[in-house]
């Protein structure tokens, strides 16, 4: 059993930013009729998103988030050793993203810089790999910065993911205090699964080139995208789903001794309304313990979890609050989280216009 | 296996009148059928017969009768 245990470590500090422009997706129309539309939304429950701009990446809205938290917070950025971007939409191939933001953001040389690509479930997994990092060493600060910009990954003309995704970014501090006491990570992978959920060009399996940017019509449905966009198979994600996170949830609370009511918050990765209620009703969980954030912020891969915390949770994260999280998508990984939130100072969410906090 | 249980069961999935389906319908052809349709299609699968069906497999479904007779081969 692949079980990550660690003590006195935690995240103190957090903050989002998100694109200023909103999509309404009952007035998503230009290729869809308003009727499609609203069936759409009653389905997923998904009203809003927010969709950066031609200037504004992933990195923008992390380190606007990471300057609120900076602004909000007595932080001595020359104390932050390790930084981590997590992403599926990084800046450019190479180099990694977060080694120009340990630039952008002031960060001094000695700061430990990298990358980690995985998806809806990542910032669990991030977590797990800062938190390591800390239990183990004598690095002062620690901060996670995960941004999505989903929107420019999938095609407004395949109506089986046009009107899921939506952009954002975090920043998250960690730091070491015996307060936080004991986190405990479960974390998977299943790459026979692969295809469910892919980007197929623009690597170096099936490298961009004239033929990979046409878009195509791609099934009976007359939707339509091309190799550079993303794809769903959303029955096969939605039958794995339901088999394997409520599973994984329940083989992490008896590794760790406790029950679904042992929690003050559940959160789950925000992917559609009709799954995420699925999964509370299959495993009969307390709704008013879980916090939703799909109807404004749509599905933003891993950004969706601490996106989630950061615009539902403040205030009341005062004393000690213990957190289930569960994520899953792309690849596919899923992880389940039990960890414990100890007074986290946690910032309004901001919004980006240009690629720059307004 | 109760077969017009199972008709309701797939028209309140649809959201559509049970008299409309019998176990010979090609569900494909409702104008109803959709993504959003076969999500919901599958989360009754799971809820009422703890059966999850891959899309590889259900593709070769095209009645009602062959998703009747998959659940019972696979219970």
């Amino acid at each position: 059993m692949a079980y990550l245990e660690f003590k006195g470590v935690g995240i103190t500090a957090m903050a989002a930013a998100v694109p200023k422009r909103v999509i309404k997706n009952r007035e998503y129309t230009e290729f869809w009729s308003a009727e499609e539309a609203n069936a759409i939304v009653e389905k997923t429950g998904i009203e809003e998103r927010r969709f950066a701009d031609e200037a504004t990446c992933s990195s923008d809205l992390c380190l606007a988030a990471a300057e609120q938290l900076f602004a909000d917070n007595d932080i001595n950025k020359e104390e932050i050793e390790l930084l981590v971007f997590i992403s599926q939409t990084p800046d450019y191939r190479m180099p990694a993203t977060s080694v120009t933001l340990q630039h952008r953001l002031g960060l001094p040389n000695n700061t430990i810089a990298f990358d980690i690509n995985l998806g809806c479930s990542a910032f669990l997994y991030g977590m797990s790999v800062v938190f390591s990092m800390m239990e183990k060493s004598n690095l002062k600060k620690a901060l996670i910065l995960d941004g999505e910009t989903r929107s420019k990954v999938y095609s407004p003309r395949d109506r089986r993911s046009a009107f899921l995704f939506g952009d954002g970014g975090v920043a998250a501090l960690v730091e070491r205090d015996e307060k936080f006491g004991k986190s405990t990570f479960s974390l998977n992978s299943d790459g026979s699964r692969a295809n469910l959920i892919m980007i197929p060009a623009g690597g170096y399996r099936h490298m961009s080139s004239a033929e990979t940017v046409v878009e195509k019509v791609v099934d009976e449905f007359g939707n339509m995208r091309s190799d550079e966009q993303g794809y769903m198979m959303g029955g096969d994600v939605f039958n794995f789903v339901i088999r394997e996170i409520p599973r994984d949830i329940k083989k992490t609370l008896a590794f760790a001794e406790k029950t679904a009511d042992d929690f003050d918050y559940v959160v789950f990765h925000q992917a559609n309304n009709f799954i995420n209620s699925y999964i509370a009703k299959k495993m009969k969980l307390d709704t008013s313990k879980i916090p939703s954030t799909i109807a404004k912020y749509g599905n933003t891969s891993s950004v969706s979890v601490p996106l989630t915390i950061v615009s539902e949770l403040k205030n009341k994260l005062d004393g000690k609050k213990d957190l289930l999280l569960s994520a899953f998508g792309v690849g596919m990984t899923w992880a389940t989280a039990i960890v414990p939130f100890c007074d986290c100072k946690i910032s309004n969410v901001v919004e980006v216009e240009n690629g720059v906090r307004i | 296996m109760d077969t017009q249980k199972f008709i309701d069961l797939f028209a309140e999935a649809l959201d559509i009148e049970a008299s409309d389906l019998t176990v010979e319908t090609e569900f494909r052809t409702l104008p109803e059928w959709d993504s959003m349709a076969y999500l919901s299609i599958i989360a009754m699968l799971d809820e009422e017969y703890e059966i999850q069906i891959e899309n590889a497999e259900f593709k070769t479904l095209k009645t009602l009768n062959d998703i009747i007779n998959y659940i019972e081969e696979h219970q």
